[in-house]
């Protein structure tokens, strides 16, 4: 194995380990939203210093190896996917970290009963669930499981399309609870966006394995 | 459209047995910079060689197939010609060194018996001199000796006396690994400048080379003509596996 192939395949581990505590992440932020757990919320925030620290990291280690060893070809793609996922899993790290912040901020535990037309929870879980796909895509080098992550991104959209009018109707059936459903459909709107940068990280493992970009092409699916 | 400068039609050159060059077929078009890369004893030097003629000037060394310049095959064409029309720049800066920066110049006319008004040849070194940005640093030393110069202006002095000649086509084999990092940058920088007005071929170790200078790649292995394609594609995206292998050092 050559150096760069070292320093690759140490990256890779390195992604991995994001990876997992960003998943860690959004898991205890759905916790910590079912049960109202504060303390829970409140270290998630605090994690999220974690995550930076490994998006940093990651940055200047797949800086060194640009200026180190010049790779090309799959090497070089590689690195340039791995760039962009970095930027995505942060933003997921964000993501659970506004989640979190919104259950220390709610001034009381709000009834998820309320809200279940809205499908808060399963979109929490689906998101999570093809967060953890798009990880095994990027571990296993399957372009074909990438692929299905464009299929699943939909079904958020769709929860996410139909949000306001449900939490609109909770809203009508209950002026109590606006406050609530402000922050349900905060939340939507962030999980929404969880499914759009495992979308985005898709297409980078495509670009790395395949070499084919798929960035703003309506066709993918 | 680009047009095609030079092809080679089943190209295939040996030293007595030993068949190096293997049925390489290749398009290559005017005013591009070509990289040919690969492994060492791969045949792209025995192929460059070969495209002005060069290769059969070794003792046993035979070659079949074409090479066509503009059409016309360079091996019905007299050799001095062919080597008027396509020059070569070597990996050691080889100016002669009993002559002066001036005479090293037209030394292309002097040796082919053709002779020059005093005018015309004091044209010919400044406009060589100045197409590969040596002219301001000689022109008051002309009549110094070539080997005074340094190792990056003797490479590029040699580059000058070839393109005095006005060739077509300019053949390097690893024209700057006898270089420092500030000399071959000068070099490379004047490759493209050069492609303007001539077509270059050059072989090179170095991959980054390869890379920053030229518009299409050509990787050779064991004599063979495995991938060529514009460098960009090469090497972001190569199509067979031995060219990935042999561009991210995983070539065993």
């Amino acid at each position: 194995m050559t150096q760069l192939e070292n320093e690759i395949k140490d990256i890779k581990a390195e992604v991995l380990s994001m990876w997992y505590l960003v998943e860690s992440q959004m898991k205890k932020a759905r916790t910590a939203m079912l049960h109202f757990d504060r303390d829970l919320a409140r270290e998630v925030v605090l994690k999220e210093r974690r995550v930076n620290a490994f998006e940093l990291k990651l940055d200047r280690d797949c800086e060194n190896i640009f200026a180190l060893y010049c790779p090309v070809a799959v090497d070089l793609r590689f690195l340039l996917a791995v760039l962009k996922i970095n930027n995505n899993l942060e933003r997921i790290g964000d993501i659970a970290e506004g989640i979190a912040k919104y259950i220390i901020e709610s001034l009381s535990d709000f009834d998820h009963a309320s809200f279940m037309e809205t499908e808060l929870i399963r979109m929490f879980d689906d998101s999570i669930s093809i967060l953890a796909d798009t990880r095994l895509a990027f571990e296993k080098e399957d372009t074909i499981l990438a692929r299905s992550i464009f299929k699943r991104d939909e079904v958020l959209d769709r929860i996410n399309a139909n949000a306001i009018s449900k939490v609109t109707e909770c809203i009508k059936s209950d002026m109590n609870l606006i406050n609530d459903a402000l922050y349900v459909l905060s939340i939507i709107r962030k999980l929404e966006r969880v499914g759009d940068q495992s979308k985005n990280i898709a297409e980078e493992i495509i670009f790395y394995i395949e070499a084919k970009v798929l960035k703003h092409n309506e066709d993918i699916n | 459209m680009e047009s095609t400068i030079v092809k080679s039609v089943n190209y295939n050159a040996y030293f007595g047995d030993n068949h190096v060059v293997k049925d390489v077929n290749i398009d290559i078009p005017r005013n591009n910079v070509i990289a040919v890369m690969g492994p060492s004893g791969c045949g792209k030097t025995t192929f460059l060689r070969g495209i002005n003629r060069m290769h059969e000037l070794i003792p046993g060394a035979t070659a079949k197939g074409k090479i066509l310049l503009n059409t016309e095959d360079v091996m019905e064409m007299h050799p001095i010609f062919v080597r008027l029309k396509i020059g070569m720049v070597f990996q050691r800066p080889n100016p002669f060194p009993n002559l002066s920066i001036y005479d090293n110049v037209i030394a292309g006319y002097k040796l082919n018996g053709i002779k020059l008004p005093k005018a015309e040849k004091d044209k010919i070194v400044e406009h060589s001199l100045t197409r590969v940005a040596l002219w301001k640093e000689v022109k008051d030393s002309l009549t110094k000796k070539g080997s005074f110069l340094s190792g990056g202006q003797q490479q590029r002095l040699c580059i000058a006396r070839a393109v005095a000649m006005e060739p077509e086509v300019l053949l390097f084999d690893e024209p700057t690994s006898a270089l420092d990092p500030i000399s071959t940058s000068t070099v490379e920088e004047l490759f493209h400048e050069l492609k303007k007005n001539y077509t270059l071929i050059i072989v090179t170790h170095n991959m980054q080379q390869a890379a920053r200078v030229s518009d299409k790649t050509a990787f050779f292995y064991m004599g063979e003509l495995v991938e060529y394609d514009d460098t960009k594609q090469m090497f972001t995206n190569p199509k067979d596996t031995r060219t990935q292998n042999y561009i991210t050092g995983r070539f065993s």
